[in-house]
């Protein structure tokens, strides 16, 4: 320590405090979000080729080879960000199968590296959203709660009280998020995809997201009332009242009708 | 009567003390003994009555642990989702009776797929009553009670699932402001009046809890009180056949053996309503949360008995509402939510006395009628659920959307279109298909059955052997009366003077035609025995009868009626 004590006037002990408190913070910043770490890990030259080639060969019919769209056909990517990529590739709506009034979710046709590759690409040409963190998205650190509240002022119109779905106009709908990722869902918030609105950090904070993961999350556990029946209220209770009840009921009745008295 | 043991003769001396007292016993006797004839479509109205007692005892439950105040409380309870959360004191009743009541949940679920099996057997009951023209004198009074109950069946699921102050039913009774605001001229005192102030206020949830347990629960109980006192008095229906008649009722006395079907199926209805309480989530006011005025979610719609309305607001079109100087005429709401149910439910109720003006019939009627003989009714009524039918898919079409991946622009225009064609389409087919069920009927008691056997004579002659039909058949395809349109008297008497009250007669002839012009006549003794004298039966028409005979009418000019 004597020998420390002794230095400490050293014309290079500020450097050395300075390079040594970058390295705790760095340390500390990669053990507390290894995957924010990892997102933010600038992708690398073969990344950002293997992305542009992916593009030109499955997404530039559409999109265009300098991915600026095509007036009616398609809309431009600068600018859109890796989330938005992440989103729609991930999930199968692109590339399109056909064209419709909104581009389903379907079977991914990329593997998870070739879709960060095409992300990096598009990330690449103009700044936009990146993808989250895990720790983003985490539904056990959000406050469903509080996501709850917000789901019901700022989603439910469209997509249910509880994410089940809704319809649209002319055959676009709010999809069902009881099988979407936590990552999906917070991407389709910061990117606003097809008929959905952004939802940027202005209007609901980054906490606030995982807030409404949380919610979306907790709904994953079932219904204390028994079966959900789709969690689709009371036109499926309707259905159900008459096709189970009044059907065993009817059924009932009949029997004791036909025992001989 | 032997008294052996020491519990019968307990309970001999206690009916014999009751006796002394109330003179039960006559009534009893009387009561015990009263025959009730037998087919499963007589029980129908007795789900109702079930239900309705299970709604009862559940809701007693209920009662217990709900509190009607609109005060605004923080969520404290297990519910992690609502932890912390503002809401009325209703809706965190509604979550602690559910969550922190033992056999709450169950008790509120069997209370709301009771609500709806109830509506669903009195709509049931209703059809089964109608189609087998059981309102028929002397009934029209008690199709009016039944009618009175199913509409605060209604007010009473209305005003049940609006108390738990939830976002679904919150925006539910949004509509209902609208619709009262709606009213002309008085809308807005009206809606000021109701909810005791500015929607929501604080008043609307005390007050539909009255109406709720203690209003319509009332009258529900009266009415149907009034309702199975009728049944008693005018006997019950039976369908027809061999040995009965207009005059009497065949069928098993109440006890014992009605006393141990009803009680059993009691326990059934009781049992299939506890086991879907118990396995399937209905009405989660955990998932809409407490009511605040601002979100709506997609999917609101209400329970199935008032989803009709919510079609008819849906299919009504924005450009309804007009503005005729300076005045707003909300057409738009004044129609679907005024006078389509009007326009439904009115003739329904009404019902009976159209048909007994339109066929002039004044006897009383104690057999029911098989729809097919009776061609223009059962293809009203068809009609008629068609058009709710419609509505009611109308008022679902969102969820039609999503899982049939359709727009819903196109579906509302194509339930806009179906409304008005599909009742008329369905009238005429109903209608062809009862004439062609009792043409069948015709050929039947004619011809007989076909057997398959082929039979060749001597001369070459192939025919095909007919089974003759054996009594009771015979008898339920021939019993009916013919039932033709009323005659009208020309409009001028012998000497040329205009007769007083030709207009409403030429109105109620028009009428009568429309309801028995076509029809097909059951098989007379002299057309059967004509068939079966000597088979000559191909000559016969098995004629549906497009031309009004004369009946009580002096010239044959007066036959022809337009």
């Amino acid at each position: 320590m004597k020998a420390i004590a002794a230095h400490r006037h050293h014309r290079f002990a500020p450097v050395v405090l300075l390079a040594l408190a970058l390295l705790v913070t760095g340390v500390l910043y990669a053990a507390f979000s290894p995957s924010s770490a990892q997102a933010a890990a600038a992708p690398s030259e073969d990344d950002l080729t293997a992305g542009s080639n992916l593009f030109r060969a499955n997404c530039s019919t559409c999109h265009g080879v300098d991915a600026a769209g095509r007036d009616g056909i398609a809309p431009s990517l600068i600018g859109v960000g890796a989330a938005a990529v992440d989103f729609q590739v991930s999930t199968g709506r692109m590339p399109m199968m056909a064209n419709g009034a909104q581009a389903p979710s379907k079977v991914p046709i990329f593997t998870d590296e070739q879709i960060r590759q095409m992300a990096a690409w598009v990330a690449s040409l103009g700044a936009g959203p990146s993808v989250p963190s895990d720790e983003a998205v985490d539904p056990a650190l959000g406050d469903a709660a509080n996501g709850m509240e917000l789901f019901r002022t700022n989603c439910a119109m469209c997509h249910g009280s509880v994410g089940q779905g809704g319809a649209l106009s002319q055959g676009k709908y709010a999809p069902n998020l009881s099988e979407s990722a936590p990552r999906t869902i917070y991407e389709a918030m910061v990117t606003g995809p097809q008929s959905m609105p952004v939802f940027n950090d202005a209007t609901i904070t980054p906490e606030e997201k995982r807030d409404i993961i949380a919610y979306l999350d907790a709904q994953q556990q079932g219904s204390p009332g028994g079966l959900t029946l789709g969690s689709l209220g009371p036109v499926a209770e309707g259905l159900w009242a008459w096709v189970i009840g009044i059907g065993l009921l009817i059924g009932a009745a009949v029997w004791i009708g036909a025992k001989s008295s | 009567m032997s008294t052996s043991t020491p519990a019968a003769s307990a309970a001999a001396a206690t009916a014999d003390y009751l006796d002394q007292r109330t003179g039960i016993a006559t009534a009893i006797k009387g009561f015990a003994r009263k025959i009730f004839p037998d087919h499963w479509s007589f029980l129908l109205g007795e789900i109702a009555l079930f239900s309705f007692i299970i709604l009862l005892a559940t809701g007693t439950f209920l009662a217990l642990f709900f509190v009607p105040s609109m005060d605004e409380v923080t969520y404290t309870g297990p519910l992690a989702a609502m932890d912390g959360v503002q809401m009325s004191r209703a809706f965190a009743s509604t979550l602690d009776l559910s969550f922190e009541v033992t056999g709450g949940l169950l008790m509120r679920q069997i209370h709301h797929w009771a609500a709806l099996v109830f509506m669903a057997a009195i709509v049931t009951h209703m059809m089964r009553v109608f189609f087998t023209g059981a309102f028929r004198k002397p009934r029209e009074i008690n199709w009016l009670v039944g009618f009175t109950l199913m509409v605060l069946g209604l007010a009473a699921g209305f005003s049940g699932y609006s108390l738990p102050d939830d976002v679904l039913s919150g925006n539910g009774l949004r509509i209902t402001e609208g619709i009262t605001k709606g009213v002309p001229i008085i809308g807005t005192y009206m809606s000021y009046f109701l909810f005791g102030g500015e929607f929501p206020g604080t008043h609307i949830i005390p007050r539909l809890f009255t109406v709720h347990i203690l209003l319509v629960p009332g009258l529900i109980l009266a009415l149907i009180g009034l309702h199975l006192f009728l049944v008693v008095l005018h006997k019950h229906t039976q369908f027809p056949g061999g040995g009965r008649t207009e005059k009497n009722v065949v069928g098993y006395p109440i006890f014992p053996v009605y006393m141990a079907k009803q009680a059993g199926f009691f326990l059934i209805v009781f049992g299939v309503l506890a086991l879907m309480g118990a396995t399937m989530t209905i009405n989660p006011v955990w998932n809409y949360g407490p009511y605040d005025p601002s979100p709506v979610s997609a999917g609101a719609q209400p329970d199935w008995y008032m989803l009709f309305l919510e079609g008819a607001l849906r299919l009504t079109p924005g450009f309804f509402e007009v503005v005729i100087a300076g005045f707003t005429i909300p057409l738009n709401v004044i129609i679907p939510a005024m006078i389509v149910p009007v326009a439904l439910l009115g003739p329904l109720a009404l019902y009976p006395f159209i048909e007994a003006w339109a066929t002039g019939d004044k006897r009383e009627h104690h057999l029911a009628d098989r729809p097919r003989n009776a061609p223009v009714r059962t293809a009203l009524g068809v009609s008629m659920l068609t058009g709710f039918t419609v509505l009611i898919l109308a008022g679902s079409n969102d969820l039609i959307a999503t899982h049939f991946h359709m727009s819903i622009n196109a579906i509302t225009w194509t339930f806009r279109i179906l409304v008005f064609v599909l009742p008329v389409v369905t009238f005429w087919a109903t209608k062809r298909i009862c004439l062609g069920l009792q043409r069948k009927d015709r050929e039947l008691v004619l011809h007989g059955h076909e057997t398959g056997q082929i039979v060749r004579f001597e001369d070459g002659e192939y025919i095909e052997v007919h089974r003759p039909l054996d009594e009771q058949e015979r008898w339920i395809r021939v019993q009916h009366d013919p039932r033709r349109p009323l005659p009208l008297l020309p409009a001028e008497d012998a000497r040329g003077v205009r007769r007083p009250g030709y207009r409403s007669d030429a109105l109620r002839a028009k009428v009568s035609r429309f309801f028995y012009a076509d029809r097909v006549e059951p098989v007379t003794p002299a057309e059967l025995a004509a068939a079966q004298a000597h088979g000559a039966h191909d000559q016969l028409t098995a004629g549906e009868h497009d031309e009004t005979p004369a009946i009580g009418s002096s010239s044959p000019a007066s036959v022809h009626q337009g």
